[in-house]
This record gives structure tokens, sequence and C-alpha cells, in this order.
């Protein structure tokens, strides 16, 4: 509001910088999500924010453009990237045919979906492992056929395939059960087919809530450890995540340098994050107008 | 719709996401138990009875029941603020609220390394003070707070958000008083949104692995969590054991899932809201 | 009087709300507060209930300052839009809610409570369904729910913000009936805002009419419907023919029309108005308003039809004589209304 605005105002006029109400309790309410937001939140995040730079901008460069360092964010990275893209459709698949196929057990399955969510990482990580090893009961059959899944970084997408999945799920369902079937049976009597109705009706309604969920699933995978590192093999340059540096760095008492590594995927997060929301931003305008 | 009434197109992605499902998600849960029982229940037994095994359930459940409650009651204050008042910078705080979900896990405890750690900011005066956070149950508890902050107050917002402000303003205007107001009408309004908050927030909280072992130091016996017990025993080669231990959270899993679908058939109506985010 | 409005005024940013609103109550009135909407009229009971603060002005309440106290401390009752009950609650928890909530030793016995629960229950006609819950109960039976609560605290005051506007026609008109009779056996000074103004003129000892935040007239029904203030009042209580016109040296130009003006009309451009039924349909050879039957609908014992008076359309009831479309037919009123412009 301009200050010309306020001055006009009728004297007495209370303006106050939130909108009035009755209900009690803002200041309070304000105050305790505040103070626990900064201390266990935001005083922590300055930390890794501010810490880095103890080494100069040359030394954080340094720690970033090291080729072990980009190799795990590239392999942090890749991996999430690939695995969201693969959740994109399987997430797509299994949160389509939970809402427009039901069959018999269809809430059991619905249930499981979050699985991933409710697991805790290092289990899944070793029940991963178990199974795609060489001598595990599909690590066998696949060894046989010249596939290596465990400690490889085919096994690390796999493991983030397992905790983006629900992600992809969640997000998509919700808005397919919106998605009023009037639409298609519109389109079905203008005489498209269902491959178009699929592709041109009921794709552009979704999309954004699959960006969501794409982006959702991508973020996760990103910063995954848990799941990860006992599939992994954890081979520098080859199939070392970027959090296990983090770790490494920390037991060598590299503070600056595990907070380096740090920064940089919180950057590289949020510069993914953003593009995706910048794409679904477009697409809801699209989806609007 | 019946089975009678399945196309063939329909049969044929059914069976499509259930192979994805059960190779994906059933089966590492089976294999967990698979691996567990390898050497009957006899190995399995003991591999639980393990006093290690005892301190790091303790311990586990230590920092479930300290960081629940704090997220909790944060969950709360911040849907309250957020849902029913309007103020500039609301959105800021949605944003900031949801955050740590985005944050790898080990980043989630490599901040509490550097703000508390030896060569942290206040390493120094921890040290003269005499108190530990990092390799202790401090930290432990402090990594898991920050990986589970957004729980609660996530599952809170959307769901008071739509139930508006009607019914506290109707108790206010019959006399009620600002904690009877929140005691006696928004509370009960979301006790299902809330136990469905906190429902995740302890899954979470008993499951962390990233974020507590980057503090813990996997001091046996003392700052081990069940997670952290896991990997221990597998590095040291200890299948059964390891297999065992995780048969414990897969347990704690499987009942998470299975409350968290009763509520979610039980209470649809207000879970709606909360699914719908 | 027991309540007195002076010169409240609220803005939302750059919305004016209410702008300068003056009002007086009496012990036991039933007043309406009648408007289109945005016109201010639920700010304005939002302001008397105290959820809303006045950027200026002041009200009281039997002589008491009420804007020096709180909604909490005020007692007034209100009942809202969309009945804003307790959903966890039964009906009779319901009801009860603000006699529990008060401080110890102004508290009712529980047994007392239960007593006085059972007689709201009573006065509202929903005897034995104290146990159900909100959601198993119809619309009106939910706002009759909403007002036993608001009557249970003993109010000094009613307030009813748009109580009907939810509910279906017939519903509506059964519940206002009953209304009216809750009020004169509780002898409440009730304030009830409503855009209905059916509504308004049935239930109401005096209408309120607002625009813009600005109070046009405060009146009984009876003389707002025969002498309305404004040209505005005129056309928002009932149907009628309204015409710009042109007062000069005592005589009235309409659309062609040229008749005496009343007595003491000032010179000038003028907004004529009259009621439908109140006006002749004469043959095209008579003196009055030309006009023509644009088309007709035959309905019981009259027609109603559509005709072209000075360039705009009209909707009237027609005798039930020979009038076809195309044919030109002169209105004569009994009597017009003239506002300056």
């Amino acid at each position: 509001m301009s200050p010309a605005l306020i001055l006009a105002a009728p004297a007495g006029a209370r303006r106050s910088w939130r909108k009035d109400s009755v209900l009690p309790g803002f200041p309070l309410a304000l105050g305790v999500t505040l103070t626990w937001l900064c201390l266990i939140f935001l005083i922590p995040l300055s930390a890794l924010i501010l810490r880095p730079w103890e080494l100069g901008p040359a030394g954080v460069w340094a720690v970033v453009t090291d080729p072990r360092v980009l190799a795990a964010l590239r392999i942090s990275f890749g991996a999430a990237a690939l695995a969201a893209l693969v959740n994109a459709g399987l997430g797509l698949l299994i949160a389509w045919v939970l809402v427009r196929h039901p069959f018999p057990g269809r809430r059991l399955v619905d249930a499981l979906v979050d699985l991933p969510f409710a697991l805790p990482t290092a289990v899944a990580g070793i029940a991963l492992t178990a199974i795609y090893a060489p001598n595990g009961p599909l690590g066998r059959p696949l060894s046989e056929l010249g596939v290596q899944v465990a400690y490889t970084p085919l096994g690390i997408i796999l493991a983030l395939i397992f905790v983006g999945l629900p992600f992809v799920v969640r997000t998509v369902q919700p808005v397919l059960e919106d998605l009023s079937q009037d639409v298609e049976e519109a389109a079905l009597t203008l005489g498209a087919k269902p491959p178009q109705i699929a592709w041109r009706v009921v794709m552009p309604a979704i999309a954004p809530a699959l960006l969501t969920g794409v982006g959702l699933a991508f973020a996760r995978a990103a910063g995954e450890y848990g799941s990860v590192i006992f599939i992994a093999g954890n081979m520098p340059l080859r199939s070392e995540i970027a959090p296990l540096l983090i770790v490494i760095k920390l037991e060598q008492f590299d503070y600056a340098g595990a907070a380096a590594v740090g920064l940089a995927m919180l950057v590289l997060s949020f510069t993914g994050l953003l593009i995706l929301n910048s794409l679904q931003a477009v697409l809801a305008r699209r989806g609007r107008a | 719709m019946t089975l009678r009434s399945l196309t063939p197109g329909g049969a044929a992605l059914i069976l499509a996401a259930l192979t994805a499902l059960g190779l994906l998600v059933v089966l590492p849960l089976a294999m967990v138990f698979h691996e567990a029982f390898r050497q009957g229940l006899g190995a399995y037994l003991t591999a639980l009875a393990e006093p290690d095994a005892w301190a790091a359930l303790r311990l586990t459940l230590l920092v479930a029941a300290i960081s629940v409650p704090l997220n909790a009651v944060f969950g709360l204050a911040a849907a309250w603020t957020i849902a029913k008042f309007e103020f500039p910078g609301r959105s800021l705080l949605v944003t900031l609220i949801d955050l740590p979900f985005s944050i790898s896990p080990v980043v989630s405890g490599l901040v509490w390394v550097l703000l508390f750690g030896a060569h942290g900011w206040l390493g120094p005066l921890m040290q003269e003070l005499g108190v530990q956070v990092i390799f202790n149950v401090t930290g432990v508890v402090l990594a898991t707070v920050l990986v589970t902050l957004p729980f609660v107050a996530r599952e809170l917002i959307p769901l008071m958000e739509q139930q508006g402000t009607d019914e506290e303003i109707a108790a206010i205007t019959l006399g009620a008083g600002p904690w009877t107001t929140f005691f006696r009408v928004t509370l009960p309004n979301v006790k299902w949104g809330l136990l469905y908050g906190v429902l995740l927030c302890n899954a979470r909280a008993m499951g962390e692995f990233g974020a507590v072992s980057v503090v813990s130091g996997h001091i046996r016996g003392l700052t081990n969590t069940l997670p952290l017990h896991v990997e221990i025993l597998y590095n040291e080669y200890d299948f059964v054991g390891a297999f065992a231990v995780a048969t414990v959270l897969a347990g704690l899993a499987l009942v998470t899932l299975a409350l968290k679908s009763a509520l979610e058939w039980r209470h649809a109506g207000e879970l709606a809201a909360v699914r719908r985010h | 009087m027991p309540l007195i409005v002076e010169d409240i005024a609220k803005r939302f940013g750059d919305h004016v709300a209410l702008d300068g609103v003056s009002l007086q109550a009496r012990q036991g009135e039933f007043l309406a507060l009648l408007g289109p909407s945005g016109s201010g009229k639920t700010t304005l009971l939002r302001v008397l209930a105290g959820l809303e603060r006045p950027d200026r002005g002041a009200v009281s309440f039997g002589g008491e300052d009420l804007l020096a106290m709180d909604a909490r401390a005020r007692r007034i009752g209100m009942v809202f839009q969309h009945y804003a009950l307790f959903r966890h609650m039964s009906v009779a928890q319901n009801i009860a809610f603000g006699l529990e909530v008060r401080p110890a030793k102004a508290r009712p016995k529980p047994s007392e409570i239960r007593k006085r629960v059972e007689r709201l229950l009573e006065l509202v006609q929903l005897q034995g369904l104290g146990g159900r819950y909100p959601a198993q109960l119809s619309g009106g039976q939910r706002q009759r729910v909403a007002l036993a609560r608001a009557l249970a605290i003993e109010p000094r005051m009613l307030l009813l913000d748009e109580p009907f506007g939810a509910l279906d026609a017939r519903v509506r008109r059964d519940l206002r009936a009953w209304l009216r009779q809750i009020h004169d056996e509780t002898g409440l000074t009730t304030i009830f805002v409503t855009h209905d103004q059916e509504e308004a003129m049935d239930l109401a000892d005096r209408v309120a009419i607002l625009r813009d935040g600005r109070l046009e007239q405060v009146d009984t029904p009876e003389r707002i419907y025969e002498a309305p203030a404004s040209a505005f009042v005129f056309g928002f209580v009932g149907e009628g023919v309204q015409l710009p016109g042109e007062v000069t040296d005592g005589v009235l130009s309409v659309a062609g029309w040229r008749s005496p003006a009343p007595a003491g009309t000032p010179p000038g451009a003028v907004t004529v108005s009259f009621r439908t039924e109140s006006a002749d349909m004469l043959p095209a050879t008579a003196d009055g308003l030309a006009a023509r039957i644009l088309t007709l609908s035959r309905r019981g014992g009259s027609s109603r039809v559509t005709c072209e008076i000075g360039g705009q359309t009209f909707t009237l009831q027609a005798p039930k004589s020979l009038i076809a479309p195309g044919v030109e037919v002169r209105l004569a009123p009994h009597a017009v209304i003239i506002h300056p412009k």
C-alpha cells in the first residue's frame, strides 16, 4: 500500500500488519512456531550456509570441483533424476489402476504403496541388497544374464525408485479421483479414441500433480542415504553418493569441506525444484485457460 | 466394477501394476523376514535377545518419545497460526516448514555437527560447560526433531484451513475463553488429523537413519538406535542379527501402515483435506 | 433506546464497508438490515457482535459502551449463516456449551444446565433430538439448534446473519413465521441481516436499508414500500416502473406524458416511480403513459405482460382483457413517487 493511501485513511483508523481477527492466540502461536523453526532449522541451516566460506571462495570452488565430489554429485542427482523419471511412469500406472480399475484386494495394495514411506531406509537398503546381490533371488538370474545390479549405479537407481514411488502415486491419485469421467465420456462421444483421450484429456489435467510428485521424488532421492549405501558399493568416482562423501569428510574432521558438499547439494536440489515448479506453473496456467 | 466387467486392457494394466509393486515393495519386505529366519527361529530369537539390541530399542523409543510430542506441539502452533490468521509472510512460513523434507537426512545431521561438534561453532563452549551434544543422545534427538519437523504441521494446516474459523468465532460469542475454545472446539475437530500426523512423525522418528548416523558416533549400547544397530550388525556380517533387528522395524512400519489405513477409512471425511495436499 | 449505533465506519483496505451508519433500536424490537451483497449489512452486524472493530463511531446498549467490551463479554447471541455448529458435539452439547464454559462460580449446576437444554429443545421444536450430531440433521434443524445455542446464554440481544440463506424456499417460509413467534415469546431485541426484501418486509418491525455502506432508510415495512426515501429503495423492495422525467412549472413530463406534478415538487430532473399494481391499463385513446405490449403469458385470472415504456422494458400484471403483443395501451398510475436525481 502506498504512503499516500495511509495518509488518506480516516483519523483513528487502526492499521495493523495483519488482518484483524477476534480469534485469540496469534502472538503465542506465531512465537512458538518461529522460535522452534529458528532453533531447530534456521540456525543450524545458517551454519551450513556460512561455514563453507571459511575456506574462502576459491577453497569452496576447489572442494566442489574436486573430481570425486563432482562424480558423487553427478551420481546422486543423475540417479535421482532417472529414478524420478521411472517413477513418473510407474506411479502413474499404479495410481491409474488404483483409481480406475478396482480389483479385489485393492485396499491392501493401496496401503502397501506407502510402505517405502514407512519402512526405515536402512531396512530397505539391506533387503534390496540381499535381493540383488550376485547370490540373491533376483541377483543370481540377472547376473547370469550379465546384468549386475548390486554394487553398481544400477543398484543406486533401483533403491531410489523404491524410496520415490509413493510420492508420485500419492500426488496423482487424488487428482485422478477428482477428475470427472464425464469429460472422458464427452470426448468419447466426440469420436476420440482411448489413446487420444488419455493423452489430450487426462494427461493435461494430471500433469501439474504428476510434476509435483516427480519433484518430491527427485528431492527425496537426491539426498537419500540409508537405502542406497548398502547396495551402492560405494566405489569412489563410480558408485559413491554425495551424502556418503559428507560422512567421509566429517570422519576426517573436514567440517568446512563437508558443509561445502552439503551446500552444493542444497543448491542443486532447489534449482531442480525451481525448474519443476516453474514448469508446473506454466502447465497450471494452461490448465485454467 | 467386478472382475467380470474387466476388459483385457484393464487386466493387463492391473497385472503390470501388481507386478511392479510386488517386485519393488513386497519382495524386499518378504526378504527381511526370509533372511531373519534363514537359520531358524532359535537363531532369530537369540539375535533379538542380545543386550545391545535391547539398548538400541530403548534409545529408539526414548528419542521418539521426546521428539514426537515436541513436533506435535510445534505442528499445532504452526497450523493455528497459518490456517486461522492472515498475515504477510504466511506462504513463506509454509514453505520454510516444508523445507526439511527436501533436505538430505545426512545434511540434517551435518548441521548439528557444524554447530556442536568438536570443531563446531558452539563446540568449545559446550566442552567448557561439560555438555556433550554430538556422539550423544542429545544430538540424536536434535537430528530426529529436525528430520520430523514438518510431519504434524503439514497434516494439520490443510485440515484447519478447510475447517475455517466459524466454530471458534461461535464459541467466543458464547463466552468461551482462548484455551477453552482451543481445547473444546479446535482440538476435537482435528484430533484424527493430529493422530495421523503423529503416526507418520513417529514412524520416521523411529526409522531415521542418515541424520542420526552422522551425529550418533555409533556407540554400542549408548547412542545406537535400532536402524544404526542394523547397520553395525550388517557390516559385521552378522546377517541374521541385522535382519532380525530389521524385522522389528519392518513390524513397526506394518503397524503404522495398518493404523494409517484404518484412520483413512474410518475418518475419510476429516482426512480428505489431509490426503489432498 | 437500548441500542444506539452512532456514525460507525469501517474499511477493509481500499473497500469502504461502512461509511458513517447511525441507527437505533428499541428494547424488544425486531429490526432487519436489508441490502444487496456488499452493502455492509453483515459488517454492521459483526461490529455489534464484537467480531469486527470499527474505525470510528460508537455503539451502546442500555447505556453501556459495547465497543469497550470484547466479543466474549458482550453476551450477545449470534446465529451464523452457515450455522457454525460444533460438529463433534451432540445437539444438547452444542446448546449447553455457552453455559458450561462460564467461570465456575457463574456456571449453573449440571442438572440446571440439563433442564435448560430441554426447555430450549422444546422451544425450537427439537424435543428428543438432543443426542443427534449436527451432520445427522437437516439444514432447517441445524439452524434451529444454532438459535437454541445462542439463546442458551440468555443473551441481551439476538443477532442473525442471513439465518435462512442456505435453506430452500419452503423451509425458509416456515422458519420465518416460527422465528417471529420465538421473538415475540422471548421479547429479545433482534437484529436480522438479509438480502431478501420479502423476508425483511414480512418479518421485521422496522427495516434498515443499506447501500454501499450507507443507510438509505430506516422505517416500518409499510412506509418503506409506500414512501421509499430514494429511487434505490423503491427498486429494491418491490416491482415497479422507474423512468427518468423532468419537472418544469409544476408539470411533470415523463416518456412523452405530461401530468400535473404533486404540490411542492422542486423543478429539475427527477426519477419517476410507481408500483405496477397501482396503475390502470387503458386503451390507447385514454390519457396516460404510452406503452406497447411486447409479450404476454396468461396465468390464472390475470396475465403478465412485458411492455416497452419510454425505451425501457418492464413486466407488469394486466387484466385478462383483449391485449395482444404489439398493441398500444396507456398506463395511468394512481400515485407516482418522485425522487430528485
